[in-house]
């Protein structure tokens, strides 16, 4: 059982240097994005709110996708690290979805002369962020560790599915989010420097997910640990 | 395939039984559908906002809302004296238990739509005679897509001590593209559109139940069995 606790302080050690390292690449970002990146034309400084918006976007993307591909493994192995990779995975989505749902707003306000619009996208991550926290809610309301994994499983793959029904409902509702400007058939619309910082970016967020996620599951071995600790001492 | 269907029958058929031998929770459900028309009336200024602009809305969300209370009795029935254990150690396939609990859940549900929506035409002057046969057949689409969800939701949350809060925040999200299709399509119909402008809603809720449907069949021998 010590051997669990250590292998979850090694692993907390190297998920904090990555995070580390990634929170220095955020700050790099910053002087990229604000020294080194041509100012948007039309939208002038507030466009700059872009090199985290999207990059924070994608991690919340990877993330949930990661839980509910973790989880439809999960019910077919009943592996437990695969249960609390989904977990680790879930909780570091809600925090970049958070950072997306602040960041777009204050984006929004100048640009589209409104903080919130029913916007697709804007609709599907506010939905998307509130499945996650039902997703957390139920884990924390469960006690015992298999019910839970296998209830979180149930949830993470339909989640994965409602998806992309929510996408389709929404959209066909109404839009006013830009098209895509990077991932189109006719290439990237944007100048050289500007997908330079971008995709410097994306990756600084990626590497700061890896970082959150190794450091939440060296939580979540930690966690185990003691509820079995516990659960042995009861019985 | 037969004994499929006598499993979910039997199932389905106890629950009804249950609940026409008590009638407590339907009653408080279509009372709280009632009372909930009645709050949405005060939140329209009748000089401004025609009733027939919200109705659609209104009728939709109401439905949405005591749908909940409903699916929450599913499985809290099972809780008490542990009765799902009973269930548990049936010789029959997880699927027709699912489809089972499912039948009697659609029935409650139905149960509310064709008591909310008299209601509606009652307090907001809803048009049904325009809407025509879309509108049975949207609210059939989605009571099947709600209770596909909520059957498989209701059987975890009601796990927690908190079930009876944790079941609407974990079900709403998954009501909205129901939601948002057949508010639609109900709002195009009462409008007098003709049935063709609202295929693509009611081919969305089809497809809607069908995946849900098929998930629940897969995934509920996840949930009860332990």
């Amino acid at each position: 059982m010590t051997d669990d606790l250590a292998r979850a302080r090694a692993l907390l050690r190297t998920g904090g240097i990555v995070t580390l390292v990634a929170l220095l690449g955020a700050a790099g970002v910053y002087c990229l994005a604000l020294n080194f990146t041509p100012t948007e034309a039309s939208q002038g400084l507030a466009q700059k709110i872009f090199y985290i918006h999207v990059p924070a976007a994608w991690g919340t993307l990877v993330a949930f996708s990661l839980c509910g591909l973790a989880s439809a493994a999960y019910l077919f192995l009943l592996d437990p690290r695969l249960d609390r990779f989904a977990a680790s995975s879930a909780e570091v989505g809600l925090a970049f979805a958070a950072v997306m749902l602040t960041t777009g707003p204050i984006w929004g306000r100048p640009i589209w002369g409104t903080y919130w619009d029913w916007d697709p996208r804007l609709t599907l991550t506010l939905l998307t962020f509130f499945l996650f926290l039902g997703y957390g809610a139920l884990r924390s309301a469960l006690h015992d560790p298999g019910e839970r994994a296998r209830f979180s499983a149930v949830i993470g793959i339909m989640a994965l599915v409602l998806v992309p029904f929510i996408h389709l409902s929404v959209y066909l509702f109404r839009t006013i989010h830009p098209k895509p400007v990077v991932l189109r058939p006719e290439g990237p619309a944007l100048p050289f420097e500007m997908l330079r910082t971008l995709l410097v970016s994306v990756g600084v967020f990626t590497l700061l997910y890896i970082g959150l996620v190794t450091m939440r599951y060296a939580l979540g071995i930690a966690r185990d640990h003691a509820e079995a600790d516990a659960g042995g001492r009861d019985g | 395939m037969g004994d499929f269907l006598r499993v979910a029958l039997a199932v389905a058929g106890k629950d009804l039984r249950l609940e026409l031998r008590t009638r407590a929770t339907m009653l408080a459900a279509v009372v709280f559908a009632a009372l909930v028309l009645l709050v949405f009336n005060f939140s329209r200024d009748p000089t401004a906002v025609a009733a027939i602009d919200l109705a659609p809305g209104v009728l939709w969300v109401t439905v949405a809302f005591a749908s909940v209370v409903a699916l929450n009795r599913a499985f809290t029935i099972e809780r008490e004296h542990s009765a799902i254990d009973g269930l548990r150690l049936a010789p029959a396939s997880r699927g027709a238990l699912f489809i089972g609990k499912a039948l009697a859940n659609l029935a409650f549900v139905l149960l509310i739509e064709a008591v909310t929506v008299p209601l509606a035409v009652l307090f907001f002057g809803l048009p049904v005679a325009t809407a025509g046969w879309g509108l049975p057949l949207i609210l059939f689409l989605s009571a099947v897509g709600f209770v596909a969800v909520g059957t498989l939701l209701s059987a975890m949350a009601v796990r927690t001590r908190f079930g009876e809060l944790l079941l609407p925040v974990l079900l709403l999200p998954f009501l909205v593209p129901p939601l948002i299709a057949a508010a639609q399509a109900t709002s195009r119909l009462l409008a007098g559109r003709p049935l063709s402008e609202v295929v693509g809603w009611l081919r969305f809720l089809v497809v809607y139940d069908l995946v849900f449907v098929t998930l629940g069949l897969l995934l509920f021998g996840a949930v009860i069995d332990e």
